[in-house]
């Protein structure tokens, strides 16, 4: 009904004056409060008028209907329900958020819209009209494309030939200079920009993201989804990111993001929907109503965990001590890396990719008793070489000392010995074996030590009797401990890897990312854990991507850039923005270390 | 447990109907009637004589099978035993023949030359892989030739047995560096198996090993490393687990156990107690057959060791059939193939349903698992 009324009015430019705007917004207005009516429930959320009618050219914003409509999407999985009657209303033009926690359902959900599998019940309207996508080609062909999280770009080709790679024009012969024009235009036409000629292998994150974007918009999508598009990126990044994302709905595209940082959320969306346990909880028309602390009372049902620790349990010793420590670049020959990455029938590892500096340059710090010091950078900075050094994994020049004994010269396992917890960065690639079950996991890393094994025999007994008290003690939430890894849920793997590093008993923990991926739940455990155990006295080195954990979890910060440590910065008082700008670069700083000298290169101001 | 023994059986009983299937088919495109060549086989096969014959085959094939599989146990594909085992058989005939010692020092002195010689010969691939990166599939492959023709040299040149002039062969050993049958044995028992049948000697060292292979993997620090470098190399990095040691001391194990295959012929079946031309040449790769059937179990291995013997014994009487006797090769391949195919299909129904039981029995679940992806 709204629709019709709609179509008279904007169908009319000529007598597109002064007045055309406002009456087109109270028309919205009236439009969607009848689509209310009309559906009956939908919450008692405030409906709210968008302001930027000025920029939806004519004819697109007719079509009244919302662009993507989903109704009650039931998809069923062996032995779970994912979704479970999830509604979703995607306005024509808007940037729209969709949230929950991990495990809600939200991937499933953009699975089913971007034709990955069909739902079991439940309908995909598109513009009004109902639509099946069997596959994904499909869903391109209505306009939807999807923008993954994980980055799927060939390295060793131009930014041209990955964003026409699939859909190359011409069919026997590359027209390339149609090619490279259409992506011109289209970079041009969302300010996303980057030079079509570049190699992809030498892009930063935030421009191979723009890759991916493109890689959409050449295969002519309208609706672009997101999958936590903000994970990879440092703070400048994401403003950039969200920039572009607004012109391209001021164009008349509309944009999906699966996200879970909320503050994001709220300040970039234009409506949101909150998905909890598969079903949908909420539908927020009007962002400036809700509070993130409303949000994610809805996203998990309960309140947001912090992972505040603040008064100082820092005592004298000095736990951990990591002097000079250098990583040369281009390893000659064939390295432990390599091998394992060759045993894997991978072909090269996942961090070895060749840099003009050294991978990690003389880094020094000391973690004392009681206390955490946190290392931020954008990934990819040093820090997993740093980790890998500490851990013996990696030879490297300098000196690393656990508990005043020097270990610089010792194996993996004997640095284990030596009172180091190791808590890797990739808990399925790094610290543990999906295929084998919990009491056998439980043994890996401490496979050498004398508690599991007895004249190179494995003590079953008392494997599985610590697995058992790790369980327990740590609320890893399993049937039983012979279960295969991979039946666990990712935050109660990491549960278990972290109480497997705990019940050793270290002095030293090396926790690479101990939250990634992990639920709310789990979070608040795994920081409890290491809060418990920094006020017990252990020294912990941890390293994140996630400012909120680093700055609430830690005594001190250290930013990494290039290989180097470039500041040191008091959580207490850093803001994630300002150490957004030390991570990449930006920062000026008065010098605490001179050796650091960033803002060359690809620094942004 | 009922479950883990259904999908345990159910995928080789998959792949045996598949396999009969497949081979029925090629036997009718021969113009023939299955029914004829399958009754033919199996009255080949359905007496003591040929059962103990195939005892005997199959028990240098599991030794086969054992060798490859701890390699494949961690993704080092070991195509070099057929090298390994033939150089060790031919060294250790050699020097047996040429000491004279008391019975059971003469073959132990014989064995341990075998696994020497094998180790020896894995140790080039597993050095080359270590430190120069080198595939193993390629090095192994290279230096069968290499060994193929190093033995015709050392045969010709070297080896030969000075009272046969005319033949290639090693000197025929003593009686005591052989292995004595085990018919006494089972006629102790009350079991006989007929005149001129002998069950080889060399059955006890093949089980000997199949127990230490599953000792070692399943209870053993280096076994479960092992498990774990297979199963997640980069894992096993994280864990302080060496690559390079790992790779060295697998493949090295790999061939010391390789070296081992020739012995069961060389010294327990009276047709050989030598090294010559008729030395079986090519168990190394069925090793890879079986192993591969087998799942790099123990039992499993032992197991597709006996079917195979089983279906080149019950094959032989196609002939008497007029029946193309290749009818046995088209229903080993098949069976391996359909096998393999039907283990992956159960190992993803077995993994769903785990996962679907621990989501059910788990207590106090509360988010929904993502779809697999």
């Amino acid at each position: 009904m709204g629709a019709i009324v709609h179509i008279a009015t904007d169908e009319a430019p000529g007598g597109a004056d002064y007045e055309l705007p406002a009456q087109n917004e109270s028309l919205r207005v009236l439009e969607k409060r009848g689509a209310r009516a009309e559906r009956g429930v939908h919450g008692a959320l405030s409906p709210c008028v968008q302001p930027m009618t000025t920029a939806v050219e004519p004819g697109t914003a007719i079509d009244s209907a919302y662009a993507i409509e989903l109704r009650g999407i039931v998809k069923r999985f062996p032995g779970v329900v994912a979704n479970d009657g999830v509604n979703l209303r995607v306005r024509e033009g808007t940037i729209h958020a969709i949230v929950g926690e991990n495990g809600a359902g939200k991937s499933t959900l953009m699975k089913t819209l971007y034709g990955a599998h069909q739902p079991d019940e439940g309908d995909i309207l598109i513009h009004g009209t109902r639509r099946t996508f069997r596959n994904p080609s499909a869903a391109i062909d209505m306009g939807i494309g999807m923008v993954f999280q994980h980055f799927m770009l060939a390295d060793n080709f131009t930014v041209w030939e990955n964003i026409v790679l699939g859909s190359e024009p011409g069919h026997l012969r590359l027209n390339m200079r149609k090619a490279r024009r259409r992506i011109r235009e289209l970079s041009e036409q969302y300010g996303l920009e980057v030079d079509p000629d570049e190699l992809v292998a030498d892009l930063g994150v935030g421009d191979k993201q723009r890759v991916e974007i493109l890689k959409v918009l050449y295969r002519g999508a309208r609706i672009l989804i997101l999958d936590e598009p903000t994970a990879v990126l440092v703070p400048h990044e994401v403003t950039e990111l969200f920039a572009s994302l607004e012109q391209l709905t001021q164009q008349g595209a509309t944009v999906i993001f699966i996200s879970h940082k909320l503050d994001e959320v709220l300040g970039n969306a234009d409506a949101i929907t909150v998905i909890r346990a598969g079903k949908t909880v909420g539908e927020i028309d009007d962002p400036s109503t809700v509070t993130a602390g409303e949000l994610a009372e809805m996203m998990v049902g309960s309140e947001l965990p912090s992972p505040e620790t603040r008064e100082a349990t820092v005592r004298d010793d000095v736990r951990l001590e990591v002097v000079g420590l250098t990583i040369e670049s281009a390893p000659t020959g064939v390295d432990t890396v390599a091998l394992a990455a060759g045993l894997a029938g991978g072909i090269e590892s996942s961090s070895g990719t060749p840099t003009s500096h050294r991978p990690l340059d003389d880094v020094s710090l000391r973690v004392q008793s009681g206390e955490i010091v946190g290392i931020a950078g954008v990934e990819g900075n040093g820090q997993t070489e740093l980790i890998e050094a500490i851990m013996g994994l990696r030879p490297a020049s300098g000196i690393v000392k656990v508990d005043e004994q020097d270990v610089s010269e010792l194996s993996n396992t004997a640095r284990r010995n030596a009172g180091i917890g190791y808590v890797a960065e990739d808990r399925q690639r790094d610290g543990m074996v999906l295929s084998m079950t919990l009491w056998e996991n439980v043994i890996l890393g401490h496979q050498a030590g004398d508690d599991f094994t007895h004249r190179g025999l494995i003590d079953r007994d008392a494997a599985r009797e610590r697995t058992r008290q790790v369980v327990e003690e740590f609320d890893v939430r399993t049937p039983g401990i012979d279960v295969s890894a991979f039946t666990l849920s990712g935050g109660n793997q990491q549960k278990l890897i972290v109480g497997r590093e705990m019940m050793a008993k270290p002095h030293v923990l090396i926790a690479a990312h101990p939250t990634r991926g992990v639920d709310v739940g789990a979070q608040a455990v795994i920081w409890d854990i290491l809060r418990q155990a920094r006020s017990d006295g252990l020294a912990t080195l941890l390293i994140s991507a996630d400012l909120d954990e680093l700055i609430g979890l830690s005594d001190r910060l250290l930013v990494m850039l290039r290989g180097k440590v470039v500041a040191e910065v008091d959580p207490q008082t850093v803001t994630p923005a300002e150490l957004g700008s030390y991570m990449t670069g930006a920062h000026h700083h008065d010098g605490r270390s001179a050796s650091g000298s960033p803002g060359d290169g690809e620094a942004p101001a | 447990m009922n479950r883990r023994l259904l999908t345990t059986f159910a995928a080789p009983a998959l792949a045996a109907v598949a396999a009969i299937v497949v081979s029925s088919v090629a036997v009718l495109v021969a113009g023939e009637s299955p029914a004829t060549a399958f009754k033919a086989m199996w009255s080949q096969i359905d007496s003591t004589e040929s059962i103990v014959l195939i005892v005997n085959r199959a028990v240098p094939y599991y030794v086969a099978g054992v060798a490859v599989a701890i390699g494949f146990k961690m993704n080092l594909f070991n195509i070099g035993a057929n090298g390994q085992y033939v150089l060790a058989a031919l060294l250790a005939a050699a020097a047996g023949a040429a000491v004279d010692l008391p019975a059971p020092i003469h073959v132990a002195m014989i064995m341990g030359i075998a696994v020497v010689v094998g180790a020896t010969w894995a140790a080039i691939p597993a050095l080359l892989k270590a430190y120069r990166g080198v595939n193993e599939v390629i090095s192994t492959i290279m230096l069968n030739y290499v060994a193929t023709n190093l033995i015709a040299y050392l045969l010709a040149e070297h080896f030969r047995n000075p009272d046969q002039p005319n033949i290639r062969e090693t000197r025929v050993l003593p009686e005591s560096a052989r292995l004595p049958s085990l018919n006494s044995l089972f006629e102790a028992i009350g079991f006989d198996f007929g005149p001129g049948v002998v069950l080889h000697g060399f059955l006890p060292v093949a089980i000997v090993l199949g127990i230490g292979y599953h000792v070692l993997l399943n209870r053993s620090r280096f076994g479960f490393n092992l498990r774990v470098s297979g199963e997640n190399p980069t894992a096993a990095r994280a864990a302080g687990i060496s690559p390079r040691r790992m790779i060295i001391v697998t493949l090295i194990m790999s061939g010391a156990i390789a070296g081992l295959i020739g012995i069961g012929p060389l010294l327990a079946d009276p047709q050989f107690y030598k090294y010559g031309d008729q030395f079986p040449v090519s168990y190394g790769f069925i090793g890879l057959s079986l192993a591969l059937l087998g799942r790099n179990h123990p039992v499993g291995m032992a197991a597709a060791a006996l079917v195979w013997a089983t279906i080149e014994r019950a094959t032989q009487a196609l002939s008497f059939v007029d029946i193309p006797q290749e009818i046995g090769i088209i229903l080993q391949g098949s069976f391996l193939l359909s096998a393999i195919i039907a283990y992956e299909i159960v190992r993803r129904l077995s993994a769903d349903a785990e996962t679907r039981a621990a989501s059910r029995e788990t207590p106090g679940t509360r988010t929904i698992a993502e779809a697999p992806a």
